[in-house]
């Protein structure tokens, strides 16, 4: 469960560091060294959590710089943590615009770890999930974009994903259907639409020679239409919505890897079905549908589903050891 | 004119100007190769930008980069025209997205905060019509085939590939 750190920023209160008045002379003088740094390196606020009476309550981790400043008078951009795994924090804030949200991926150092080796995973993961979704933009995927990267500090930026995961969309759908009843008919065919979207998506993905790694339902995320409604949850009755409409867009790439080997899509392909059998197994029996449309979605899928039935004979690992 | 907060570096303001149909790009881009100090700007060709996001991921990257001790031009202006290319061939960068002799349509931007001052200075040295800095502006500005050739892709007027090459100037010199 992803513990909730209350972050607080100070806004407007004291800016730790204005514009310096080092940084008006220096751009007007013509000193040489002028032109060479106007910028003065930035203090880290310490205090970006702020202590409560008792005074043992310390942050966890600190967000790298430029994250770590506190904004300057007159800016609203908050970063709230959302979630936190074992490797990496995930915050909500802002890039490039306020009016731009994106997720704040951040791998905090680990204090186990010898520090040069830590460096080098944590870079090395970091781009490693960069590359996978710039290289899935490229070959037109749908996945969220890379915004920025700090990958010394072991940051990403990326887009923000609007819509509901999967997993929430599918535990939602008796409730869903309760409040649209007028649309409700066909039985399980919004699912089955659900399945064959998914199937797709997954079969896109494995075609661009990406592995996920990691497919599960909280993975996949529907991201509303652009043309239709804003917000994805309107109820109308009158077109035929689904509890599902949007398009499957997959999201966390910490563990992805560049492959085209059937053996790696078919583990991923596994990897799905058993998740999907422990998160939603009233709905497991459709899980062929997704094979069925993933097997369609390109040249190869076909032979991927008959490595998939070799991997479920004697799961995920193939080598015996480890 | 605009004054441009970028989120988390909200104390290294942007002053950023579009100028159209600048006569004199030629005396600005010689003003640069002089280094005269008082034209510390970053002078981008609108031609091959793509929004405000494109521009401003460049400015976040430029800002950042120097913050963090890894500046590899010779001051912030030049590092933001450095940081929108994808690869790191500094001159090369320059004849792509700055100034050129006969560039038309021109981006100025300069990190400081006092707006008046610059406003004041552009407009008495740049010979060109400064309207609103917006996307739509800049679509119609765009040449599409310089854009392909700068960043080698297939297309430059979809979402996906804006966010491409967003990404591929995140991951240059990784």
């Amino acid at each position: 469960m992803p513990r909730a750190l209350s972050i607080t920023t100070h806004n407007a209160s004291l800016g730790e560091a204005p514009l310096t008045p080092e940084w008006h002379s220096r751009t007007v003088a013509s000193e040489t060294a002028a032109h060479k740094m106007s910028f003065t390196a930035v203090p880290t606020a310490s205090n970006s959590y702020q202590l409560n009476d008792s005074n043992e309550v310390q942050p966890l981790h600190s967000l790298p710089p430029p994250f770590t400043t506190t904004s300057s008078p007159g800016q609203t951009s908050s970063t709230k943590l959302i979630r936190q795994g074992a490797e990496a924090l995930l915050y909500y804030t802002h890039f490039l615009s306020p009016s731009l949200p994106c997720a704040l991926k951040y791998r905090p150092p680990k204090s186990y770890r010898h520090p040069i080796l830590d460096k080098r995973l944590t870079r090395a993961r970091i781009l490693a999930e960069a590359r996978v979704l710039v290289r899935c933009k490229r070959e037109g995927v749908s996945v969220p974009a890379v915004l920025g990267a700090g990958w010394e500090e072991g940051w990403i930026a990326i887009e923000w994903v609007n819509g509901s995961t999967v997993r929430d969309a599918i535990f939602g759908r008796k409730t869903w259907r309760q409040e649209n009843q007028a649309s409700y008919e066909g039985g399980e065919k919004d699912l089955v639409g659900l399945m064959h979207k998914i199937g797709c998506a997954v079969g896109k993905l494995h075609q661009v020679g990406v592995i996920h790694g990691d497919l599960t339902t909280s993975n996949l995320m529907l991201r509303p239409t652009v043309s239709g409604a804003e917000g994805g949850e309107e109820p109308s009755a009158t077109s035929a919505a689904t509890p599902f409409d949007g398009t499957i867009t997959l999201i966390d790439f910490g563990l992805a890897a560049q492959s085209s080997q059937e053996e790696d899509r078919a583990v991923d392909l596994y990897v799905l079905e058993r998740a999907f059998g422990s998160t939603h197994p009233e709905v497991e029996h459709l899980f062929p549908e997704v094979l069925k449309a993933y097997g369609e979605s390109y040249k190869g899928a076909k032979v991927v589903l008959r490595k998939l039935e070799d991997v479920r004979m004697r799961g995920r690992k193939k080598s015996m050891i480890g | 004119m605009e004054t441009i907060l970028l989120p988390h570096l909200g104390q290294y303001p942007l002053q950023v100007g579009l100028f159209l149909d600048v006569q004199n790009a030629r005396y600005l881009r010689q003003q640069l190769l002089d280094g005269n100090t008082e034209f510390e700007y970053a002078f981008l060709d609108a031609a091959v930008l793509l929004s405000r996001e494109h521009v401003l991921a460049a400015c976040f990257r430029a800002i950042n980069d120097i913050l963090q001790g890894r500046m590899k031009s010779k001051n912030v202006h030049s590092e933001i025209v450095f940081s929108l290319s994808p690869n790191n061939n500094i001159s090369e960068c320059f004849r792509r997205f700055g100034v050129g002799e006969t560039t038309k349509n021109i981006v100025a931007i300069k990190v400081d905060n006092n707006a008046s001052q610059i406003q004041e200075h552009l407009q008495n040295h740049v010979q060109g019509q400064i309207v609103p800095f917006t996307d739509e502006t800049l679509a119609s500005l765009r040449d599409e085939a310089r854009v392909r050739k700068a960043y080698k892709v297939d297309s430059s007027s979809n979402e996906e590939a804006e966010a491409f090459i967003i990404g591929s100037m995140a991951l240059k010199g990784s």
